[in-house]
């Protein structure tokens, strides 16, 4: 019955099928063939990065709750700070707004699983070059379907980043962040506590959304029916919201032991997960499970990928009350199960035992892989035609109004940025900041990736992305609690791209470990490839930050005529893998900036010192796009111009276009000094134009406000028109 | 049986979602559009002896608003 | 009358999602007393503000406020206004008073066809209803919008009278929906019930960039506190 085609069709090796035999003691019938295919897919058992990802730093001071569960959680004023990025990569190529809007769905899904109300979306957006219209479309409705999300479940999109490289035109990126906050005493676990306790099913009904070995479940089952392959799944933020208030209302009431939502691998993944955690079992009564479909097979029950589902263990006898509030709010609430003694997960269907295997062996036995991997070839290209100098004002209408760092308006203004009345910071300027009502405290929160580095040098590609990410939260007195990461890859079973993701980690453990910040969670994304081309390495960090006393915030509102702007940090010759040469010489590669962690550590503990002493109007972080561009950016903000006196003791284009990390400037009407790291006072706040005198030459003559059309206008023109 | 409901914004109302796809589908070539108007079609099932009383009065009281749209129903055969 | 604290009375339909940010506006921010109203009760608890708050009430299926209309909180609601209590619907809440009838004139899609979420500028164009008579007339505010239907419409009949009577209270600077003659808020002809597409309870405190909005919660609770 079960052949070797059968086994393809389910993605399982030989080996893996002879470890299935040998932990059943007997061959797995059409059903357990399918729940482990799902869960030791790579997808839902991390096979091909458990044992590298097992090397990051799990601990930190502030931290809760680290890897394994729904999210990860670290303390911050007194709260429970719930947080975690999850990505969904591929469905948003075949339908980018409801693989964007899922994708939202269910990362929101993760945080209110632990208990906490989600107060923040981030999304990290990578896609093909814009003068593509495919690429135009993708981008659209990507946008498109995260606001229509997002928007009714009332959580708002602060911030993100949107990035082009060409080869994400057949694999986008659609990597989201979400934050939530709980009571540091009320965190809910994936837990199923003791025997004799009922599973409870609430939300939408199943479909047949997700499966993708539907056909021999029907042949198996002799089911006449047309069972039409349901590949794209449609999101319902409106049930989801629902969902969320009645789950919120269930836990602050304390009606249950553990929740876990129905993601990959629906209910099964659910229930084995939460089981197995206890150290008990459980036993699935298929018939009740609420089905949207006829003629459903338990196959397709039990490894349904409907969303705005999840699945609870009840307090004992509080099941009734449980229905009440999921009624109250309109949502199908329904016993499907138990937990049982035997350490077994058995789904029972008409009467039946359709499924009866190791609850252990779903989730805890799936095969960790040593994939054979090679060490990447580094990209160390440094041409002396970069270094030439040229028309730099020139230069600067062409870079800001480049799709790598034209004003992201269009994309923001669709996302209710404003809903809960927390956000201090708006869109646009650098890292999200969110204030908790009540106290003096604020968040600071970033997604940060850059491929151009993880493609040029996947090790020194991550060192430098957990510095940018904490470089930003720096930049608004934030210092840094945890992180969550998301790893997009291509095809892990082919050694160079394992190359690239050992080496991405190693590089990702190196920084951590200095900054001493631990990873709370995240998610590995692979297969990004198509015809074999891949996705180059891209990481992305998302990172949780404190801010002691909002009250000295640095703000484009806090800058003055006259306000000096100074430069801190140190300026290396680097300008590979920069957006200067891809907006310049169409070129992606290069060397990739060196960094000295103890002085990018020396830099940021400066100015968040320096912000916390009340001394910055405002500040930021130059990478990616170099001193010019983001000084521009922040003068948009500003609404003001700038005369700048620079003696670069480089060539001019590291100095103005140049990525080199731990370099930042900050906006101050004092005299500032430090005796930790370099500080160069290079110019004014004055004027409306921005104007640049390198070693007395007048190299820049820009009015700000006409920079600041050509910047604002890219996206109108391309997607308005 | 079976009847269908289509709603559609009245002739005075602007819509910009009518236009937008009539712009689309001159640049794509077909030329001969001359108007599109963006509507919604219900297709409801339903039993019982007034048929014609209930669609009327669903159309006019729930799925349309009469401010700004106007409703047609049929009962198919 | 004295410093009572007056009772605002926030209604909550299934998928509004403003109801905790207005509850926070009015309670935290204005100082006065609120409560949260379930959309299947018919009991108003007191009330003597009903706030209609934003959101996406039944997902905007439909049409933006058109389910929510038929809650059986309605028929309390129309019975309170026709009494002459004060009603404030923002946003999703000034869709379902226009969709009840307790507001003349309908939402279309934004002109742009997007969802719009930015601060805008308002100029007040009546400050004497109950809801602006802390505001000067010609004032401008500073207040932000959220929405992708919030291009109203009004045949010109009815236009002409609302603007005759002085029944359009807030108007936008720059139109950024291309609602008729730029309405961003408007007043019954009694006087007592208005909707607003903005959403000054996201304007009430300095931290989070203005507290124009502010006033219109203190307008109301005077008012009461004098009457």
């Amino acid at each position: 019955m079960i052949d070797r085609k059968l086994l393809e069709e389910h993605n399982l090796t030989e080996e893996e099928y002879m470890k299935i035999k040998e932990i059943l003691g007997r061959e797995p019938n059409l059903v357990e063939l399918g729940l482990f295919s799902v869960m030791w897919s790579e997808h839902c058992s991390y096979k091909s990065s458990r044992i590298h990802l097992s090397k990051l730093p799990t601990r930190g001071k502030y931290l809760i709750q680290g890897p394994g569960e729904n999210a990860g959680v670290v303390e911050a004023a007194g709260k429970a700070v719930v947080f975690k990025v999850e990505s969904h990569n591929h469905p948003s190529f075949v339908e980018p707004y409801q693989g964007a809007a899922t994708g939202v769905g269910g990362i929101l899904r993760d945080i209110f699983t632990m208990g906490a109300r989600p107060i923040a979306l981030l999304d990290s957006l990578h896609f093909g070059p814009l003068s593509n219209p495919r690429n135009r479309a993708i981008m659209e409705g990507v946008v498109s379907g995260i606001a229509g999300y997002g928007n009714p479940m009332g959580v708002p999109t602060v911030g993100g980043e949107i990035d082009f490289e060409e080869e994400f035109s057949h694999n986008p990126l659609v990597n989201v962040m979400c934050v939530g906050i709980a009571e540091r005493d009320r965190i809910f676990y994936a837990r199923a506590g003791e025997p004799g306790l009922s599973l409870i099913y609430a939300g939408a009904p199943t479909g047949r959304d997700g499966i993708h070995g539907a056909t021999m479940a029907s042949a198996e089952f002799g089911s006449e029916t047309e069972h039409k392959k349901v590949n794209v799944q449609v999101g319902d933020p409106f049930k989801e919201k629902l969902l969320l208030e009645a789950t919120l209302e269930v836990m602050e009431k304390n009606l249950i032991v553990g929740i876990q939502d129905m993601g990959a691998a629906g209910l099964t993944s659910s229930s084995s997960e939460m089981a197995s955690k206890s150290g008990v079992g459980v036993e699935l009564n298929l018939d009740n499970v609420p089905l949207r479909e006829e003629g459903m097979t338990p196959y397709e029950i039990l490894l349904s990928e409907s969303q705005e589902r999840m699945l609870m263990v009840a307090r004992k006898g509080k099941e009734g009350e449980i229905k009440d509030i999921f009624e109250k709010w309109g949502i199908e609430a329904r016993v499907v199960g138990r937990t049982i003694k035997e350490k077994r997960f058995k789904a029972v269907w008409k009467g039946k035992v359709v499924a009866d295997v190791p609850v252990d062996s779903l989730a805890g036995a799936a095969p960790k892989y040593d994939r054979p991997y090679t060490k990447p070839t580094i990209d160390e290209k440094l041409d002396t035609e970069w270094l030439e100098k040229r028309d730099w004002g020139e230069v600067l209408r062409k870079v800001i109004s480049s799709e790598y760092m034209a004003s992201r308006k269009w994309v923001y203004e669709q996302y209710d940025h404003m809903v809960q009345i927390n956000t201090v910071l708006l869109p646009g300027l650098g890292p999200s900041v969110l204030r908790i009502k009540g106290k003096k405290e604020g968040i600071a929160l970033t997604i940060d990736t850059n491929p151009s580095w993880g493609r040029s040098n996947p090790r020194l590609g991550a060192v430098l992305t957990v510095a940018e990410a904490f470089r930003n939260l720096a930049s608004v007195g934030a210092e840094p609690l945890g992180i969550t990461n998301c790893l997009n890859f291509g095809n892990p079973e082919k050694p160079e791209i394992m190359g690239q993701f050992v080496e991405t980690v190693e590089g990702m453990k190196e920084a951590l470990e200095f900054f001493d910040v631990p990873v709370t969670g995240g998610n590995v994304s692979f297969y990004n490839e198509t015809e074999g081309k891949a996705i180059p390495p891209s990481v992305a960090i998302g990172a949780v930050g404190l801010i002691p006393d909002l009250s000295v915030l640095p703000g484009p509102e806090r800058v003055e005529e006259g306000d000096w702007i100074y430069l801190l940090g140190w300026t290396g010759e680097d300008i590979g893998s920069s957006i200067y040469l891809k907006v310049v010489f169409g070129e992606s590669g290069g060397k990739v900036p060196e960094i000295d962690l103890r002085q990018e550590k020396e830099l940021q503990s400066e100015v968040i010192k320096l912000i916390r002493e009340n001394q910055v109007s405002f500040a930021f972080d130059l990478a990616p796009g170099g001193l010019l561009p983001n000084l521009a950016e922040a003068l948009f903000a500003i609404n003001r111009g700038a005369v700048l006196r620079i003696k670069p003791q480089v060539e001019e284009v590291f100095y103005l276009y140049g990525e080199s990390p731990s370099r930042m400037v900050i906006i101050s009407p004092y005299e500032i000094t430090s005796t930790r790291v370099p500080i160069e006072k290079i110019g004014r706040i004055e004027g409306d134009r921005l104007t640049v005198f390198s070693h007395g030459r007048k190299i820049v003559d820009e009015g700000v406000d006409s920079l600041k059309k050509t910047w604002e206008d890219f996206f109108h023109i391309l997607f308005d028109r | 049986m079976r009847a269908k409901i289509e709603v559609f914004l009245k002739k005075g109302v602007l819509d910009p979602q009518g236009e937008t796809i009539k712009r689309a589908l001159h640049t794509l070539g077909y030329k001969s559009i001359k108007d599109v108007r963006q509507g919604k079609v219900f297709y409801i099932e339903l039993d019982g002896d007034n048929p014609e009383g209930v669609l009327e009065e669903i159309a006019r009281r729930v799925l349309s608003n009469p401010v700004i749209e106007d409703f047609k129903w049929e009962i198919e055969k | 009358m004295g410093n009572r604290k007056v009772k605002f009375g926030v209604v909550v339909y299934p998928g509004t999602n403003c109801d905790r940010d207005t509850y926070h506006a009015i309670k935290e921010v204005a100082g006065e007393d609120a409560r949260y109203l379930w959309h299947r009760d018919t009991d108003l608890k007191g009330s003597q503000v009903i706030v209609l708050p934003g959101g996406f009430s039944y997902g905007d299926y439909l049409r933006s406020g058109a389910i929510a209309r038929f809650s059986p909180i309605m028929e309390a609601i129309k019975d309170f206004a026709e009494a002459g209590g004060l009603v404030l619907g923002i946003c999703n809440g000034f869709q379902i008073l226009l969709e009840a009838g307790l507001l003349p004139g309908a939402m279309l899609r934004n002109k742009g066809l997007r969802f719009i979420c930015r601060f805008v500028d308002l100029v007040v164009e009546n400050d004497e209803t109950p809801f602006t008579l802390l505001y000067k007339k010609g004032e401008r505010l500073r207040i932000p919008i959220a929405h992708i239907d919030g291009n109203f419409f009004a045949e010109p009949e009815v236009i002409a009278e609302m603007e005759r009577d002085r029944r359009i209270v807030l108007r936008y600077v720059h139109n950024p929906n291309g609602s008729i003659h730029d309405t961003a808020g408007i007043i019954n002809s009694m006087g007592n019930v208005m909707g607003l597409m903005p959403h000054p309870e996201r304007a009430s405190e300095s931290i989070v960039g203005s507290t124009d909005g502010l006033r219109m919660f203190l307008s109301a609770a005077k008012y009461v506190r004098e009457s």
